[in-house]
């Protein structure tokens, strides 16, 4: 990817907090990022690690309260999503970042046909006509590859697989040339031979379409099949961020080394029990001052406790975020 | 879809002769005797007589089954008379009611439209209040609005009809002298002076009754929207960039309408039945009064088939509300 243009997002110090009950939740915690045209971004982290909540603040889609975005610039070209009136945002949303979501089962309205569906952003934000509306959602099915597509246009959600219905919801998302697409674990809900038709599809479109990607998942495995770059996410923070062979080969920060080895490997000698990482991951009442993977890492130190590390280079594209390897990085020199 | 109707209204004959004999069963278990209404001066012979003469004296199934002839028989056989000029029911008895001493048919026709005006608009009038004050405190849960919103619809399915009907009664016709007290049967409306009119005597009936159905049918539409607000279909719409109104009026609503439709659709038959207390409040001479002056009178067969006809009614509009689930609900597929 070339790594010299403007970035297509860039996402700086995003702050997201819920109020709850119980108290305020630190969902995402100053995360910074960029995007950088046509290229795949994956984003991994264990369920409640702020991937989901970082791309749907990004985008205004999370309902506001109980979330509070408190801080950070998010940058679509010269756009600030964050502080962008509600209008712009709507703009935004289905035309320039596509989703596509975890579910495809509930994620289409089961009352509307599914043409109905992937015309809606097409009359809405491109202004077409009925005609042209139809004639472009028969080309969208077409290029994700469901067959029939014409006849399959008056069907309703129900009468489709899960499978063809994440293609459907690829559809929706593409449907206006968005220069990002979201991918919120889409493939995580599918089994496996699905999973990969549905990996093929993404790679497939994106060679012809060209648009960036953000790809959400805490599959390893997806991640190294398809990612250009990979940020990895804990506590509502990137606490690495690297070109994902760079990262498969020098993992750096204790949790991503301990999320490598948790992937069972199919050639080697035969592990006695499959790997853990122990202890459960935090949830954040507060701006957290300290590391907050230290509970669980078994490099800490006293200085883990006193400050939380920021985000140091290591490599080329390549930085992370934990005093021990930046201490480990000083000692080598 | 043709054949479940079908399916469905031949299923519907047995149910409602089951119906129709429970009914006449329990009507021939209450006490009382039409011979009550017979004077005191007439002698005890003629008395008897036209006891005989009504049928009273004759066994259950006699009666029964004369009743369901008449019923399924003679009186359609009657009206198809009465619009082709055919002599069909020529010589058949018709059901005839023992205190009007007239076809119960005719009484029945005479009530409906009455019944229609008052209780048909107030339920309209309750739905029409019903769906945006439940779509916008669904929308807007917990807010001001929401919440005042739920009080007056505790209040309304709470307080029964027949206190809230004499306290407007009260407030609005004797304190304020806003409307009349008693409804006025015979007035026909054919200028806009009667039509004022008119309109101020349904006005209290009309109030008590849409209050006490926009409540139910409010929280109905409340609750179904807020169910619908959360599933994921509403954040793809977000998603797509559709406004906030597109959202909420296209996808939202389009889901929830399937649960409240059937509901408001299986509570028609209820404004024939279910407004028998205001309907005697406010002295509206409906389908409801009638039905409680034949049962103060044991006018049975009177009550038999009124209470029959709300029965049809019933099983009428629970049909009705499978087809409109089938209708709206694409998943739904009867065949």
């Amino acid at each position: 990817m070339p790594d010299g243009a403007l970035p297509v997002l860039d996402v700086k110090d995003l702050k997201t907090v819920f109020r709850t009950r119980g108290g305020e939740v630190h969902a995402v915690n100053n995360v910074s990022f960029h995007l950088q045209p046509g290229e795949l971004l994956g984003v991994v982290g264990e369920s409640g690690s702020g991937k989901s909540v970082t791309m749907m603040s990004l985008i205004g889609l999370l309902p506001q309260p109980p979330a509070d975005i408190r801080g950070g610039q998010v940058m679509l070209g010269d756009i600030d999503l964050r502080t962008a009136p509600a209008e712009v945002l709507r703009g935004v949303r289905g035309k320039r970042i596509g989703f596509v979501f975890q579910d495809p089962m509930t994620s289409l309205n089961p009352v509307f046909t599914v043409g109905s569906q992937i015309m809606e952003p097409l009359r809405l934000h491109m202004g077409m006509t009925k005609a042209q509306a139809t004639e472009r959602a028969v080309e969208l099915l077409e290029l994700v590859g469901i067959p029939d597509a014409r006849k399959r246009l008056k069907s309703y959600p129900h009468q489709f697989s899960g499978g063809m219905r994440q293609r459907v919801m690829i559809a929706i998302a593409l449907a206006c040339d968005p220069e990002v697409l979201i991918a919120d674990e889409p493939t995580t809900a599918l089994d496996v031979t699905i999973q990969a038709q549905i990996l093929e599809l993404v790679k497939d479109l994106r060679k012809k379409l060209g648009m960036a990607i953000i790809w959400i998942t805490h599959d390893l495995g997806v991640i190294a099949g398809i990612a250009d770059r990979v940020m990895v996410m804990y506590g509502g923070q990137v606490v690495e961020q690297a070109p994902v062979k760079d990262l498969f080969a020098r993992p750096q920060h204790p949790y991503t080394r301990a999320l490598l080895k948790t992937v069972p490997h199919l050639t080697g000698a035969r592990q006695a029990r499959l790997q853990v990482i122990e202890g459960q991951p935090p949830i954040l009442t507060a701006h957290p001052t300290a590391c907050a993977f230290r509970a669980r890492c078994t490099h800490r130190f006293e200085r883990c406790d006193a400050e939380n590390p920021l985000r140091r280079p290591v490599g080329h594209g390549h930085d992370v975020a934990c005093h021990w390897v930046v201490n480990a990085e000083v000692a080598h020199a | 879809m043709i054949t479940f109707i079908l399916r469905r209204l031949l299923l519907a004959i047995p149910t409602l002769l089951f119906i129709s004999l429970m009914i006449f069963l329990i009507v021939d278990l209450a006490p009382g005797s039409p011979a009550s209404q017979i004077p005191l001066t007439v002698p005890p012979e003629v008395k008897a007589k036209i006891l005989e003469q009504m049928g009273v004296n004759d066994p259950m199934p006699v009666r029964y089954a004369l009743w369901l002839r008449q019923f399924f028989i003679v009186e359609p056989a009657y009206w198809i008379d009465s619009l082709f000029g055919t002599t069909l029911s020529e010589g058949q008895q018709r059901i005839v009611s023992w205190q009007f001493r007239g076809p119960v048919m005719d009484v029945i026709l005479e009530r409906i439209p009455q019944t229609l005006m008052v209780v048909g608009s107030a339920y309209l009038v309750g739905v029409l209040i019903a769906l945006p004050i439940g779509i916008y405190s669904a929308y807007r849960q917990y807010s001001a609005f929401d919440q005042v919103g739920s009080f007056v619809a505790m209040l309304g399915f709470s307080v029964p009809t027949f206190f809230t009907g004499v306290l407007i009664s009260y407030i609005f016709a004797i304190k304020l002298g806003w409307f009349p007290t008693v409804y006025d049967t015979t007035l026909k409306v054919t200028d806009w002076e009667s039509f004022v009119k008119q309109l101020r005597q349904m006005a209290m009936p009309v109030m008590v009754l849409a209050l006490a159905n926009a409540a139910t049918i409010s929280r109905f539409m409340r609750s179904s929207m807020l169910e619908n607000m959360t599933q994921d279909y509403v954040r793809t719409a977000r998603a797509k960039g559709l406004s906030e109104r597109t959202v909420v009026l296209k996808h939202v609503l389009r889901n929830s309408l399937i649960s409240v439709v059937t509901v408001i659709a299986i509570g028609i038959p209820s404004i024939f039945g279910g407004a028998i207390v205001t309907e005697n409040i406010f002295k509206v001479n409906g389908i409801g009064s009638a039905l409680i002056n034949a049962i103060n009178v044991s006018d049975l067969p009177m009550v038999q088939t009124i209470v029959f006809i709300f029965a049809i009614l019933v099983v009428l509009f629970n049909l009705i509300a499978d087809v409109l689930y089938g209708l709206l609900d694409p998943r739904i597929r009867y065949d």
